[in-house]
């Protein structure tokens, strides 16, 4: 293969404060696909700002090589010129505007300030066609999944004259399906010339995808691996990632005893869920599923198979409208119609989309924490600010909270600590049963291993706890018991003894209609 | 596990070291400064206009007489500005605030004078009334999901039409004396002649030891927590500009008339208001559905009733405005009223307040109502005409904001 097309020396980011990167190099050969990966505040997207131009040239040291041409970017705009594109992990498209105006967005055709339409949807179609994606341009970008948008952002980068694409954990947001489609669209670059560098914390996409790897821990690049390499192994590259040998990548769990005869914790029946626009549409059909004390229960399926619809409707019917079922806890039916009565009953909803649905990121550590459940530390309705601290100080040592102290606004902590933050919320309203949608969605290896240990923990305790996860690994390392669903149905169930990603696969893509 | 976990060094932690050491007193107060811009730098700013229009004015603006004035003039804006920070906060707008005012003081008028009912029990009546015309509007906001700016834009329009049908286009008074003392007057003197107001003198000193008292103990919680604190020479410092400016302010009113009634009914609502958004249950939720509306719904905040009860609020304090407007004037005019939400949301933007919602206090809606308070009657005094006002005044909102704005992205990026 070829000499490096990109080089980055010693580079070191400083912001107030803090060193976001201390010693980093980088070398990126041409028409390879180079992954980038390490734990969450690790310095892979200050790397990635800083090539990009979004940090501007002086406000970081050492120096940057493309083609062989050193490069002073002072914004996005002149890396782009280089044939530079980044594309984000929130997708930068407008919702309400077509494909074709999006992909041309901020580089439209035109003369004179006048769009020439006809110009546009041509190249918007052959763009679209290139990246494999078979909608008309003229579709609004609001209209098609989340999936299709990261290939739009693709074929944006494209009709920009890409030599260089940066990928930030463009799979994150996608079920397997589109990630494989993705992934491929990749390779396919690659065969067009086009480099490419992806980060990722996925370890089976780059052995899928990537020729090299470069880890990088604490603002220092460790090392550059080859992944065709016979010696680079998962385990090595976790290795290289967290600084230490991650034998177990689950805790030991020794499953809780279980007394048959009691009433399940939560049971729910027959639970049925219409979409909340497309009223004809069952995104839950008849669902019915239970979770004892002590145990810890899976609940896997693709995309769309209606798994967070499930829980966020049970959850007070945060979701959709409601169609018919029924919930039991302990053996009584309970109503769960709002959520203050979900939350009364001891349930817990921890959402897959924290950022969203699960913080206030402009608020503190602190202030996030007592949010559910504000009146176990305040008295006649005024919070008692001392009692509150002591709380969530607790929490910030027992869950390894990674900040200098609990009034630090939760925005400015990174994904690991952020879900930390949500759990130990629900964890403070004192739950008999949590459901726990994808915990561990973006996060690193590292702080992985420390929510697993708390989900077993909880368990331990005797709380009942659902599992909802994509990643079938972490399922089967944690889960008594996994419930499938596919398209809105419950598929399968199937017990710790029997359960293998195969065997999950297989009910997961069945459609029982 | 704990080998590779070590905290990652803290902003916070390492600016704080590079404050402690070096520098005098001067680099202490920079420093404190630029780490609370939020805080200090608009009451910063407000010290400023106050001496710029001392100066300009020649000494008039901190007359005692002045003093008084500006107090009686700026509480309606002031009271608006308390409910109009809440109703942000929360993320929403109240456009009908002016209109409301007017409606309320009309109410008044007709209840008082052309039906002679006495006056408390009208007072009580009107207040209903308002919390009643908000808690509507909070309704159609809250249950209904119709965006506060349609709804309280409809309600602008309701109810100054509703002010002319109740009035008739005409003015209506005058009020009772009770009220007038009441909106217009000041404490009861007590106790010997000396040259200063007694009670007012009292109560400055009260609040003095009320000041020191409650900072000393919060910097002491603050401590026991490891949190940031001032260092102890500017502590001291900042404790003497307060206790300065109280005892100032305090000396200026009670060697006039002593303390208008509206101070202390302002300083009661900012007390409490003050408590309530940041100490109560419901005020943790109104920072909640202000800050991220699905996550707060999520942890199961009645959002709701939160936002209704924000609007109700809203209303009620808008009828103390209009009672307090309408008895000074000493009578309900169609035409009162016009304009003040909008001062009410300049107030809250330049005391802190996002657009977004999640951020701003109670005390932020008085700096910036204070702020805007001066520069009318500083410019009155210097004889700048109503037109050139609002130029500056919109400079003002807009120089405030984007301070904020400006300063928020150096600390953020």
């Amino acid at each position: 293969m070829a000499g490096p097309v990109l080089e980055m020396r010693s580079i070191v980011k400083t912001f107030p404060g803090v060193k976001a990167l201390a010693d980093v190099s980088l070398s990126v050969r041409a028409g390879e696909v180079h992954a980038v990966c390490g734990e969450n505040g690790a310095g892979k997207s200050t790397l990635m700002k800083v090539l990009s131009g979004v940090h501007p040239h002086g406000s970081y040291e050492g120096e940057i090589l493309f083609e062989g041409e050193p490069c002073r970017f002072k914004d996005i705009g002149a890396s782009e010129k280089r044939g530079i594109v980044i594309i984000h992990q929130e997708l930068a498209l407008v919702p309400y505007l077509s494909l074709a105006e999006n992909i041309f967005l901020g580089n439209e055709h035109a003369t004179r300030g006048v769009i020439s339409w006809g110009e546009t949807l041509k190249h918007a179609t052959d763009l679209l066609r290139r990246v494999g994606l078979n909608e008309h341009p003229q579709t609004r970008v609001a209209d098609i999944g989340v999936g299709k948008q990261q290939l739009v952002e693709i074929a944006k980068a494209l009709s920009k004259e890409v030599k260089l694409l940066i990928l930030d954990e463009p799979t994150a947001a996608l079920n397997d399906e589109d990630s494989g489609k993705l992934l491929d669209l990749i390779l396919e670059l690659k065969g067009q010339g086009i480099t490419s560098i992806i980060i990722s914390h996925k370890l089976n996409e780059i052995a899928r995808v990537a020729d090299s790897v470069t880890v990088i821990r604490d603002g220092h690049s460790i090392e550059t691996l080859d992944v065709k390499a016979a010696e680079t192994t998962e385990e090595r590259i976790i290795r290289a990632m967290v600084g230490r040998d991650l034998d177990h990548r689950f805790p030991e769990r020794t499953p809780h005893p279980q007394d048959l005869a009691a009433a399940p914790a939560l049971e729910i029946r027959d639970w049925t869920v219409f979409h909340p626009i497309d009223q004809q549409r069952k995104v839950v059909d008849s669902v019915s599923l239970n979770v004892r004390r002590g145990e810890i229960v899976g609940i896997a399926g693709l995309m769309g198979a209606g798994r967070t619809e499930l829980a966020m409707s049970v959850f007070g019917r945060a979701y959709g409208k409601y169609a018919g079922g029924s919930v039991l806890k302990d053996g009584t039916e309970i109503r769960t119609r709002t959520v203050p009565e979900a939350v009364g009953h001891g349930i817990a909803y921890v959402t897959e989309d924290r950022k969203h649905y699960g913080l206030n990121l402009i608020d503190s550590i602190n202030r996030n924490i007592s949010l559910s459940a504000l009146r176990k530390v305040a008295r006649r309705g005024v919070v008692d600010e001392h009692e509150e601290r002591k709380v969530s100080e607790g929490f910030r040592k027992s869950m390894n909270i990674k900040a200098p102290n609990v009034s630090e606004p939760v925005g400015r902590l990174s994904g690991g600590n952020q879900q930390k933050v949500v759990l130990s919320k629900w964890i403070f309203a004192g739950p008999d049963v949590l459901i726990l949608d994808e915990p561990t969605r973006g996060i690193d290896v590292g702080a992985k291993y420390e929510i697993y240990t708390v989900i077993d923990q909880l368990a331990a305790e005797g709380k009942a706890v659902v599992f909802i996860s994509s990643e079938l690994p972490e399922l089967l390392g944690m889960c008594d018991r996994i419930y499938t669903m596919s398209a809105g149905r419950l598929t399968g169930e199937v017990p710790r003894a029997e359960a293998t990603q195969e065997v999950l696969m297989r009910h997961m893509t069945k459609d029982k209609r | 596990m704990s080998t590779n976990l070590k905290a990652e060094s803290p902003a916070g932690a390492a600016a704080q070291k590079g404050s402690g050491d070096e520098g005098g007193l001067g680099g202490l107060i920079i420093d404190g400064m630029r780490r609370n811009m939020r805080q200090y730098g608009m009451l910063f700013a407000l010290g400023l206009i106050v001496i710029l229009f001392e100066v300009w004015t020649g000494g008039d603006l901190l007359l005692p007489r002045n003093v008084s004035n500006l107090v009686l003039q700026n509480s309606y804006i002031l009271i608006l500005a308390i409910g109009m920070m809440i109703v942000i906060i929360a993320g929403h707008i109240d456009l009908s605030v002016g209109s409301i005012t007017a409606f309320t003081g009309a109410l008044a008028a007709v209840l008082m004078v052309t039906h002679h009912w006495s006056w408390p029990v009208a007072a009580i009546a009107v207040l209903v009334v308002g919390a009643l015309a908000g808690a509507m509007q909070g309704f159609f906001i809250a249950y209904l999901g119709i965006p506060s700016f349609i709804v309280t834009l409809a309600g602008m329009l309701l109810f100054r039409g509703l002010t002319e049908i109740f009035l008739k286009g005409q003015t209506l008074g005058p009020f009772p004396e009770g009220l007038q003392k009441v909106a217009n007057g000041f404490l009861p003197e007590v106790g010997p002649d000396t040259n200063y107001h007694n009670l007012t003198m009292l109560l400055g000193l009260g609040l003095i030891a009320l000041v020191v008292w409650q900072e000393v103990r919060d910097r002491k919680r603050q401590q026991e927590y490891a949190l940031d604190v001032l260092p102890a020479k500017l502590f001291a410092l900042k404790l003497t500009a307060l206790v300065a400016a109280v005892l100032v302010f305090t000396l200026l009113l009670a060697s006039y008339k002593g303390a208008p009634v509206v101070l202390i009914v302002l300083a009661v609502l900012l007390v409490a208001f003050g408590y309530v958004m940041r100490n109560a249950v419901i005020g943790r939720h109104v920072y909640a559905i202000g800050g991220n509306l699905p996550a707060a719904k999520l942890s199961g905040v009645r959002d709701k009733k939160v936002t209704f009860a924000v609007f109700l609020n809203m209303g009620m304090l808008a009828a103390l405005a209009g009672l307090v407007f309408a008895a000074r004037f000493n009578a309900a005019s169609p035409k009162a009223g016009v304009n003040f939400e909008l001062e009410a949301i300049a107030a809250s933007f330049i005391g802190g307040a996002s657009m977004s919602g999640g951020v701003g206090t109670v005390l932020g809606a008085i700096i910036g109502g204070t702020v805007l308070g001066v520069l009318n009657n500083g410019m009155n005094l210097v004889g700048v005409g109503t037109d050139w006002q609002q130029v500056i005044k919109g400079l003002v909102l807009l120089a405030a904001v984007g301070f904020d704005v400006w300063n928020k992205r150096k600390v953020g990026s």
